[in-house]
């Protein structure tokens, strides 16, 4: 997709103008928050399974080569192929040469974010292979033709009569010549018109959530079993993932699963759990006759050993977006890439460059919120601080900005000239707030007084007055 | 807690804003230290944490001046501050700062050690309760994130306020979101400031309470700058004010009487 992160701002201003999103933001922060906090209240161990669940990815994370190379035996050992790929660029050729040698015409796709990252649709189609969005959420932006806004509900933005007109327009071709309203017959729409793309694809195309190392598995959670018709149905399956979703065991894929569905949608577990090993084998019903596996690095691996590399512990539950106040406020269109939210403020300076996405860690109040409920634990803020000194450094940030924090600064660091310049411009303030105890502007205050009065200060330094008073009481 | 012959000796923390904005709120940290027994001193070379250039991203600038601040408060058995977000950047913050520094590691462990946010420390540490007080309004506390998340500061305030005589205390809704101020953030990025500010001002309003408290003095300026923007008259204060029988002045940015 292309990047509008430098835009972060403008994206934001139109983003909080929208009547549409605003109300569709608001049942995210309501529905998302409320589910996610009973779920974890009614797990007394949840605390406990947040810390293994580190503490899984912190082991793979330190011996990622070694987890990476087991799973490719293991896939290997079941019939299954690995790609390895560096880029974007690699995973797209991978894909596009083995669709090419079965010859496809139409590829289903579960969702997968992953493919969101390499731009995987827009790819496909300019090579005259149609890709097909099977996860009702990535159909309908698809219908759109926007990215998606949320890493769990890609279309949480859009409301229910955005969905009538989208399904009224794309989907007369088969039939459906009424605007329908009502959310269940919606689905049923949708499920009846990909019913029969399930069918004809040559390819399935799904993301996954975990990799299993030990038996070769790859693992998807969906709500709506739409994944295992992708993958099931289509005589080819190609799992889209990035090398961090390694896992070592089953065991630890559990673990993992119960903080994951209860961080994202406060569900005790998805509906559907998932596991693919290998092609079909000769004594199986059905399964794909193919079984692929892309492996996309993408920058991942320049993490490891880095600040950064805590970020790859991500499970991409949502959990730090549907808590985010800034989110809340602005959506997922306004940060400009893939990953919106704090994960995506974290994580898109290093996909994207610290130049296009500087606003992005800038953006944030450092409430801790999503550090607080992120179930693998990640100090987002914390990242978000390596960037904004990453940015002061590089001097990539706004110069007026960086002027700024050095004036004050250099008052800060000398006391005595600290406690003059503080007088005088307590004076002043106090003197242009009169009585009225607060100003309506100030000439180079206006980041402050465009929204809010400036609470006027009481008339001289608590310094001034504290040595005043010591004085006196000698 | 007891007013025993040796006094103990507390340095304050004014914090900036504080120092700059609304001294009344020092003034009552003192008055309040004093009633539990304690000998406030104020060392004159302090100035501010090092937050505005902690979250812009100038570690040098930070580095400079939590060294000032380590020096300034050498040697007092504690440090206080009336701020959630000031003494989480001295006991969490500071030892970050220096954590490829040996020996500033330790001077900012030993700092962190002995500092604490002002109404745990009068609850936790010196069992002070507010029973000789009266404010006879209708109030609503906010968390800053800092108290909340940062230095877990969310029963001691309510267990103060509790003691207030003709107090009565009414929870708002969605109390743990951002008031939107961040520091320099509400500038930098004022409209989506605004639009936090307002849905914290609504969860407010809705308590039908008459005053406002908080324990820091960032969110308590953004939310009142608000307020008045908006045209509401709720009555703004910092938690300390309330507690040190100080509530009766003009609250925050409101004209003096």
């Amino acid at each position: 997709m292309q990047v509008t992160s430098r835009k972060f701002k403008e994206n934001s201003h139109k983003a909080m103008q929208d009547e549409n999103l605003r109300a569709a933001l608001g049942r995210v922060k309501q529905g998302f928050t409320t589910a996610r906090s009973v779920a974890a209240s009614e797990l007394p161990e949840f605390e406990d399974l947040r810390d293994k669940a580190r503490d899984i990815k912190d082991e793979v994370l330190e011996n990622l080569d070694y987890y990476l190379e087991y799973f490719d035996e293991k896939v290997t050992a079941s019939g299954g192929h690995v790609h390895w790929c560096s880029s974007a660029k690699d995973a797209r050729e991978a894909i596009l040469k083995i669709c090419r040698d079965v010859d496809a015409k139409t590829v289903t796709k579960g969702k997968s974010m992953i493919t969101e990252e390499i731009a995987l649709n827009k790819f496909l189609a300019s090579e005259g292979i149609e890709p097909i969005e099977t996860d009702l959420g990535e159909y309908i932006i698809q219908l759109a033709d926007e990215p998606p806004s949320h890493i769990i509900g890609p279309a949480v933005h859009k409301t229910k009569e955005q969905v009538t007109e989208l399904f009224y327009e794309h989907h007369q071709q088969y039939g459906y010549t009424e605007r329908e309203e009502d959310p269940e017959k919606l689905v049923g729409e949708a499920r009846a018109v990909l019913r029969h793309k399930y069918v004809t694809a040559d390819v399935g195309i799904t993301g996954a959530n975990f990799l299993v190392a030990e038996t070769g598995s790859t693992v998807i959670v969906t709500n709506e079993g739409n994944g295992d018709l992708t993958q099931s149905l289509p005589k080819t399956h190609i799992v889209v993932a990035s090398l961090e979703k390694v896992i070592p065991t089953l065991e630890d894929v559990s673990t993992v699963m119960r903080v994951l569905a209860r961080s994202a949608t406060g569900q005790e577990m998805s509906v559907y759990t998932t596991f693919s090993t290998g092609p079909k084998r000769d004594d199986d019903i059905d399964g794909p006759e193919n079984f692929h596996v892309i492996l996309l690095d993408g920058g991942r691996s320049e993490m490891i050993g880095t600040e950064l590399q805590e970020l790859l512990r991500c499970i991409r539950c949502g959990a730090c977006m549907n808590h985010c106040p800034v989110y809340h406020a602005v959506g997922g269109h306004s940060y400009g890439w893939v990953y919106p939210g704090p994960i995506g403020a974290a994580i898109n300076p290093q996909m994207v460059g610290l130049e296009e996405a500087r606003h992005l860690p800038n953006a944030s109040t450092f409430c801790g919120r999503c550090e607080e409920v992120c179930p693998v634990r990640i100090p987002l803020p914390k990242i978000l601080r390596h960037w904004r000194e990453e940015a002061f450094e590089k001097q990539i940030a706004p110069k007026p900005e960086r002027w700024g924090i050095e004036l004050w600064g250099f008052f800060a660091k000398r006391p005595a000239l600290y406690r003059l310049a503080t007088r005088a411009a307590v004076k002043l303030l106090s003197l242009m707030a009169g009585k009225k105890g607060r100003l309506k502007s100030l000439p180079f205050g206006k980041g402050w007084t465009s929204v809010r009065d400036l609470p006027a200060p009481q008339g001289a330094t608590f310094m001034e007055q504290w040595q005043k008073k010591q004085k006196r009481e000698g | 807690m007891s007013d025993t012959d040796e006094k103990l000796e507390v340095a304050l923390f004014v914090t900036c804003l504080v120092d700059i904005n609304r001294p009344s709120v020092g003034f009552a940290a003192v008055k309040l230290l004093e009633q539990t027994g304690c000998k406030v001193s104020v060392p004159d070379t302090q100035t501010c944490c090092g937050q505005p250039a902690f979250n812009s991203g100038d570690r040098r600038t930070t580095k400079q001046i939590a060294t000032n601040v380590i020096k300034a408060f050498k040697g007092y058995r504690y440090v206080v501050a009336p701020s959630g977000s000031c003494a989480g950047m001295i006991t969490k913050h500071y030892p970050e700062l220096f954590s490829d520094d040996p020996d500033m590691l330790l001077e900012a462990q030993d700092l962190a050690s002995r500092s604490h946010e002002l109404i745990s420390f009068l609850k936790d540490v010196r069992g002070f309760e507010a029973k000789d007080v009266k404010f006879e309004k209708k109030l609503t506390y906010h968390d800053s994130c800092a108290n909340l998340r940062e230095m877990k500061v969310v029963d001691q305030p309510r267990a103060l306020l509790e003691g207030v005589g003709d107090l009565e205390l009414i929870e708002a809704e969605d109390r743990e979101a951002c008031c939107g101020f961040g520091g320099t953030f509400c500038i930098k990025y004022s409209e989506i400031s605004e639009e936090m500010v307002d849905r914290k001002i609504e969860n407010l309003l809705a308590t039908g309470a008459d005053t406002l408290a908080a324990g820091d003095l960032g969110c308590l300026m953004n939310i009142a700058g608000r307020l008045y923007r908006k045209g509401h008259t709720m009555k703004v204060l910092h938690i300390a004010e309330i507690l040190a029988g100080m509530g009766n002045a003009p609250g925050i940015g409101e004209g003096r009487h």
